[in-house]
């Protein structure tokens, strides 16, 4: 690769997109999530006793634009399983009463490990660091 | 700022045999929840389908609008044997085409 610009945020993204099996790219956290959409996203996760990671776009606002420039889309929240885009708050409900949102995150085949415990923002370096140098 | 009506025909305007219902939920001009029936989303999951309304608008989903809560669907229509997924009730129909 030439381009010698590095895009740190964009690469941190991408990194947490494939480290975590489960992440939620929200406004706020899950603890005080600072929209309704987000807010009823964290709700359903947490409904179905699903572990995810969280990520708030909030802090910078290019976090959110280098996040749909990854997934074409533009709207927050924005779930990733298994690295890839499975949708925003509407396709996320729809998916829930369905009950294919509890298959999608793999819940009916749930193994007795322990579960990764509900994140208050990403534990990975890249956009933690982001998160702490500009709060 | 865009009206509901105007979203719906932009909609409508974009997708091929587009049917849309818009609806400004909050009164404020910035938040909107559609309904769009198209025969063009037959066979696209829910995220291209979605896709497809937010691609008429470009930049101005988070701005302009700064909500646009949407549902896609492609038009049930009874009676209509090829529609896609449609369970094929017919079995016996199609093995005596196949003749």
């Amino acid at each position: 690769m030439s381009d010698t610009e590095s895009n740190p945020i964009r690469d941190a993204i991408a990194e947490a997109i494939a480290e975590h099996d489960t992440i939620l790219f929200m406004k706020g956290t899950p603890e005080a999530p600072a929209c309704g959409f987000s807010a009823r996203t964290v709700a359903m996760l947490q409904s179905l006793e699903a572990p995810f990671a969280a990520v708030d776009i909030l802090p910078d606002p290019r976090i959110r634009q280098e996040l749909s420039a990854i997934s074409g889309w533009p709207t927050i929240p924005q779930l990733f399983v298994g690295g890839e885009l499975v949708g925003g708050c509407d396709i996320l409900t729809e998916m829930y009463e369905s009950g294919e949102l509890a298959e999608t995150l793999g819940l009916d085949e749930r193994e007795s490990g322990p579960a990764e415990p509900v994140a208050n923002g990403v534990q990975s370096s890249g956009l933690t660091q982001i998160e702490n140098r500009l709060g | 700022m865009p009206t509901a009506e105007e979203i719906k025909q932009r909609i409508e305007a974009a997708i091929p045999g587009a049917q849309a219902e818009v609806e400004d939920y909050t009164g404020g001009g910035d938040h909107f929840r559609a309904t769009v029936l198209s025969p063009a989303f037959a066979g696209r999951s829910r995220i291209e389908q979605h896709k497809l309304v937010y691609g008429v608008f470009g930049d101005e989903i988070g701005g302009a609008i700064h909500a646009l809560s949407l549902k896609t669907q492609t038009p049930q229509e009874p009676g209509v044997p090829h529609a896609e997924g449609q369970a094929i009730a017919g079995g016996e129909q199609h093995a005596a085409a196949a003749t």
